[in-house]
């Protein structure tokens, strides 16, 4: 895709794919989870969870509040590895590569693996120069390409209509449904491969939360996509794949449909149905 | 002046009409409310106008104790490079310039130094580090201003005496006040912009790591633009005490009343010329220091305009 690509791993580990048997979809796995288990300190938060995500498709995670849903998410971009005294133990494979080999740049890791937030974190910098902010740590690209660059993922993002008389006002002056399209146009302006949604829409009114939804269904041509969602409606409306989480395990992972219309375990069909969580 | 008791439970389930009526139970218990607001009103509006009033009082009793030598040396009074009771010569030229360049000296150490600290603290030191440098750095800022001009006397205008002969041919001087002036307000400075830097969400660093930032980044474009105007209070307030700081910098500074227009060599700066002679001083000479005091008070207070000013400027730029 571009040179960031070929030097994220001096080594890269060849693995199986398929190699926990976990498959649900027909597109090759992105993301493999192996046997990932994780602690707070002495609080394991995450049990024993393998699953694979295919590329490509939207992966919901959904279940009740500290399930390790967003835990889980911030293991992928090694997020956790800010914050002293936490532990992860397993395997996270992205392409096949551990992310936590020895060669891996976290830094280059993090430019592959997007992340927005609960939150709107627009910098405090103009919007164009939020946009622009993440290219320019990678990519020294001319003025004009740079331009053009920051107006494809705002037209990405479904903001650029919105925003393109003030790219030189400050991000922060933005409302709140904008701010969050700023930060999602931010993450896809450095093409990453994978972008992680921590429940993007918690913050925002159902016409914004409407927006990201519909751009989720646009993104996933181009990336591969993983979304945690309190809201169960949200996860059947945008994903291919969801998978049920409860007090750090991984209780079910499916075909959309089928979880929230023929869920294979009890449990999952106690949270669908609204019995508990 | 109304309050909420005026409607009990009786009074809902009665007449619409007889709502906002009181009883006499009611009437007597908001007649007592009333006072204890009007007093609570009083003494609190009382201690505010307090503030001014001693304001008021204290730079009329500096103008009014400063006249005399103002109106007999004029305008020489701040342009004489020279301060010799003994000849009746007032310049107050070497103090101002002596307390400005202290001053300067000490800001331009201490910013750097505080903000590395900061940054440290906040983004890069371990958990258990952390609360041992940062009580540290607190306990720097409790140290009594004596001690530093003692050390600064004993310890460190020896030191740069026999180290740097040439740039301190006598140890004491301006920049060596400057140093000591920067170890003093650095704990200020450090403690204002940690703390600040610590308001800045941990939401907002995650994101910007999570766009493949390194620390340095992070810091750079997002934190510290977020807290520019934060850390430009604890530089004042660092600034506030260096300018006014009187015992440790007469320890340090040689009390030189000639002008000396080097900025490593011995001169004076307002408070110190002020402890030095105040005591003995009567006449003119004593209303030409307390017109000097007038003028370090309006050194203050402009540097606190400015940065009110400044301040506001920034906020204006930044919506929030």
């Amino acid at each position: 895709m571009n040179m960031r690509s070929e030097n994220f791993t001096m080594a890269p580990r060849q693995t199986s794919r398929n190699a926990s048997g976990n498959t649900h979809a027909s597109a090759p796995a992105k993301l493999s989870v192996q046997d990932l288990n994780f602690y707070y300190g002495s609080f394991q938060a995450i049990k024993n969870v393998s699953m694979e995500i295919p590329a490509h498709q939207v992966t919901a995670y959904i279940g009740p509040s500290g399930c390790g849903k967003s835990t889980l998410l911030r293991c992928f971009n090694r997020m956790h590895d800010l914050y002293p005294g936490l532990k992860t133990e397993g395997g996270i494979l992205l392409d096949g590569q551990d992310i936590h080999a020895s060669g891996v740049d976290i830094n280059l890791l993090r430019a592959r693996i997007g992340m927005v937030f609960q939150k709107p974190t627009p910098f405090p910098m103009s919007v164009y120069d939020n946009i622009a902010f993440g290219v320019k740590l990678y990519e020294r690209l001319s003025r004009r390409d740079m331009d053009e660059r920051v107006e494809w993922a705002l037209k990405k993002a479904a903001l650029w209509n919105e925003v393109k008389d003030k790219l030189k006002t400050n991000g922060q002056a933005l409302s709140g449904g904008q701010q969050q399209r700023l930060c999602i146009a931010r993450t896809i302006a450095v093409k990453p491969e994978v972008i992680l949604l921590d429940e993007p829409t918690s913050a925002l009114d159902p016409i914004s939360t409407g927006y990201i939804e519909d751009l989720i269904h646009e993104l996933k041509t181009e990336y591969t996509i993983v979304i945690v969602t309190h809201n169960m409606q949200q996860a059947a409306r945008v994903s291919d794949i969801t998978a049920f989480m409860y007090l750090g395990e991984l209780i079910e992972c499916g075909h959309t449909d089928q979880i929230f219309t023929d869920p294979e375990k009890k449990q999952t069909e106690d949270y669908i149905t609204g019995r508990y969580g | 002046m109304t309050t909420g008791s005026s409607v009990t439970p009786q009074a809902a389930e009665g007449d619409r009409m007889q709502k906002l009526s009181a009883s006499g139970h009611e009437r007597s218990a908001l007649k007592r409310n009333g006072l204890v607001d009007r007093v609570f009103e009083i003494t609190t509006r009382g201690s505010a106008l307090l503030v001014l009033l001693l304001l008021g009082t204290i730079t009329g009793s500096l103008i009014l104790a400063g006249w005399p030598a103002l109106s007999e040396l004029g305008l020489s009074f701040f342009t004489d490079d020279r301060w010799a009771a003994n000849v009746n010569r007032f310049g107050a030229l070497p103090a101002i310039y002596g307390t400005l360049v202290t001053s300067l000296i000490a800001i331009a150490i201490a910013i750097p130094v505080s903000l590395g600290i900061a940054i440290f603290l906040t983004e890069i030191c371990p958990p258990k580090l952390r609360r041992t440098i940062g009580t540290m750095v607190e306990l720097l800022a409790g140290v009594p201003s004596i001690i530093y001009g003692m050390w600064g006397m004993e310890v460190l205008a020896p030191f740069l005496q026999s180290h740097f002969p040439s740039v301190f041919p006598a140890g004491t001087g301006l920049t060596t006040a400057g140093l000591i002036l920067a170890i003093m307000i650095i704990p200020f400075i450090t403690a204002v912009t940690r703390d600040v830097m610590n308001t800045v969400p941990s939401i907002m660093r995650e994101s910007a790591y999570g766009l493949g930032c390194t620390t340095w980044e992070v810091v750079r474009h997002v934190i510290f633009p977020s807290v520019k105007a934060g850390m430009l209070g604890g530089v004042i307030l660092g600034l506030g005490r260096a300018l006014g700081e009187t015992m440790a910098v007469t320890f340090v500074i040689g009390n030189n009343l000639f002008l000396n227009a080097t900025v490593t060599g011995q001169g004076t700066s307002i408070a110190a010329l002020i402890a030095n002679q105040f005591s003995e001083a009567d006449g003119l000479q004593r209303s030409a220091l307390l017109l000097l005091g007038l003028v370090l008070f309006l050194i203050t207070f402009a540097v606190l305009a400015l940065a009110r000013f400044m301040l506001n400027r920034m906020n204006q730029r930044a919506p929030s």
